[in-house]
């Protein structure tokens, strides 16, 4: 009698905890000052992590224009030049525009491990600055087109960089809102949210065959809720502990999974679980199909250059040295990709924490997990539109 | 259980809004344009503030970056008739984010026109933007405020040393008081209330804005 209660309160709970993370998140995205009033300015000498970032990356931006120039004459100051754009990156990628956001949240949303994510925003870094080279290189160095043709192209490619984001997460969305409203529905033991049923499913099957994961637990599940509570667990813990079952290695079960209907059952041995929750739970790393997912998380952030890259390039061009220009944009791309490595990385963990800590509460647990998911691709949907729209202060392109 | 779970919550929670505050925080922190600016507050015959002459002087690599593929009559001159276009251009696009000049007196903002006798000209690799912004009324309030800024603080604004802010034909005994942003006074007497730009993303930028008040008798 009191357990249905219970199970309510929890969702309430769990539901509140998703609305208060994306409230934060988008408070201070929105707020007219994110440190709420009046404060000395950060510049330079102003304390924090965060003034010192600045200064940091200024000096590092700063530092640069004056190394190329010294380059021409002294060909080893590319070495400098290298270390420079490397320190730069790692600093300025706290910035936007460099798919920290989306990529943590496309993180989160699945279940994704710290080495996948670690990869993803390498290979997001990386073509980030392979687009900043082909922008400036066929646009400055082939066409010797002006500044202004180049930031129409720049601001091309970011409107279908922010457009591809909310697609991104509006999948996302689709296709977690199964599992969420499932979990909801064992939660609250109603079994009637009409609207958490098939369609989002049937639409998402894709996604979800892709993105199946489950096979690692499947032996250990039974049909009840609270067995999802374990097989979160399990997951939670880490992926070593799916190393005790037959099916430790995803892409075993990958293909079976891309043919497993929405609500297909025992047509392989996903079974029942299958059935019940649809979130898709992706902690296979590797597998064609797996890689091909994440293309998706590093496309919508990667093809959007960075805007320094393009001033740095176009610098090192008219200086006669676009080579060095190109080896710089590399480097910063590879500082850019720990910064959002790390960012990614927390992250994860953080998802994994809030999974052992909630892994005793039954349907509870899964809930606030399928929530928070949710909640996860929802911001992801939220960071597109907002950057559309221009709520959200993504990095300038540089036209002036 | 129900205790437990709520500490996890509100653990995780605090965490991840820890992480993403952090990372926003520091997302704002980005100027990739440097201008090096002098100001001048121009008056009419009348004593009335009529508005801001400004000339910002751009860094190196945005200086190189807007020249790139500028066509001149002689390689490497370039003339004020070889950047017309692009003065065009740059004043255009600076429509966009209000000059980065924001007026107000008595509590009102103030608007400006579009700005008259732009050029640009390039001495030592450096581009600099001239051009005088004409306010829609003339003010002929005692006491002003300009603030000059990027709210998103793509571009950093920082005046000379020497004669940031000039008064051009003040009324005698006008006096100016200009605030760098990193005087702490400067935050003091903040428009924070405003919005400049409206609808836009943050006024983060404000943190970093260059204060210049004006008081006549």
């Amino acid at each position: 009698m009191s357990l249905p209660r219970n199970r309510v309160i929890i969702g309430i709970l769990a539901l509140a905890a998703v609305a208060t993370v994306s409230d934060a998140a988008l408070h201070s995205v929105w707020a007219q000052n994110p440190f709420g009033g009046p404060r000395p300015p950060a510049e330079p000498q102003s304390g924090g992590l965060f003034g010192w970032l600045m200064a940091q990356q200024s000096a590092f931006y700063r530092q640069m224009s004056a190394t190329i120039r010294a380059a021409k004459a002294d060909g080893s100051a590319v070495w400098t030049l290298l270390g420079i754009s490397f320190a730069y990156g790692v600093f300025h990628a706290a910035g936007p525009g460099h798919g920290k956001a989306v990529i943590s949240s496309y993180l989160v949303a699945n279940e994704e491990t710290a080495r996948r994510g670690i990869a993803l925003s390498f290979i997001s870094a990386m073509l980030q600055a392979l687009v900043a080279v082909l922008i400036v290189g066929i646009c400055a160095w082939l066409l010797n087109a002006t500044a202004k043709t180049m930031c129409s192209a720049e601001r091309a490619i970011e409107i279908v960089s922010y457009a591809l984001i909310a697609l991104f997460g509006a999948r996302l969305v689709w296709s977690k809102g199964g599992g969420f409203f499932r979990a909801l529905q064992g939660a609250t033991g109603k079994p009637t949210l009409a609207f958490a049923t098939a369609p989002p499913i049937a639409a998402a099957a894709d996604l979800h065959g892709r993105n199946h994961g489950h096979g690692q637990t499947q032996a250990l599940q039974t049909q009840a809720i609270q067995a999802h509570a374990g097989h979160d667990h399990h997951h939670g813990h880490d992926h070593g502990h799916a190393h005790d079952h037959p099916h430790d290695h995803p892409h075993h079960h990958h293909d079976g999974a891309h043919h497993h209907p929405a609500h297909g059952d025992a047509d392989h041995d996903c079974g029942d679980h299958c059935g019940h929750s649809h979130s898709p739970e992706p902690a296979e790393l590797a597998g064609p199909g797996g890689w091909r997912r994440g293309l998706g998380a590093v496309l919508t952030v990667g093809i959007r250059p960075c805007s320094g890259a393009i001033l740095v390039l176009v610098f090192a061009l008219a200086q006669g040295l676009f080579w060095a220009g190109i080896a710089a944009t590399f480097a910063m791309g590879l500082g850019t990709a720990i910064t959002v490595a790390a960012i990614a990385t927390i992250a994860v963990s953080a998802k994994g924490l809030a999974q052992r800590l909630t892994a005793g509460h039954a349907g509870g647990g899964v809930l606030f997990m399928r929530g928070l998911e949710f909640g996860a691709a929802g911001l992801v949907l939220l960071f597109g539109i907002g950057l559309l729209l221009g709520y959200i202060a993504a990095e300038r392109v540089t036209c002036l | 259980m129900l205790g437990s779970l709520r500490l996890a919550v509100l653990r995780f929670a605090l965490a991840v809004a820890l992480t993403l505050s952090a990372g926003v925080a520091a997302a704002h922190a980005h100027p990739h344009v440097w201008i090096t600016a002098t100001s001048e507050l121009v008056y009419g015959p009348d004593g009335s503030f009529t508005g801001v002459r400004h000339t910002w002087a751009f860094d190196d690599m945005f200086s190189t970056y807007a020249l790139q593929g500028i066509e001149t009559k002689q390689k490497g001159v370039y003339t004020r008739e070889d950047l017309a276009p692009l003065a065009q251009t740059n004043v255009e696009s600076l429509k966009e984010f209000a000059f980065f000049t924001f007026a107000k007196a008595e509590g009102k903002k103030a608007k400006f026109n579009e700005p008259v006798d732009y050029y640009l000209d390039v001495k030592d690799n450096v581009l600099t933007l001239h051009f005088f912004l004409p306010l829609k009324t003339p003010m002929n309030t005692k006491e002003y405020a300009v603030e000059v800024f990027d709210p998103s603080y793509f571009i950093d604004f920082t005046f000379v040393e020497k004669e940031p802010v000039k008064l051009a034909g003040a009324p005698a005994g006008c006096a100016i008081k200009f605030d760098r942003p990193n005087d702490n006074s400067a935050n003091a007497q903040r428009m924070s209330e405003d919005n400049f730009m409206n609808g836009d993303n943050s006024n983060y930028g404000a943190m970093f804005a260059n204060k210049i008040a004006v008081k006549c008798p």
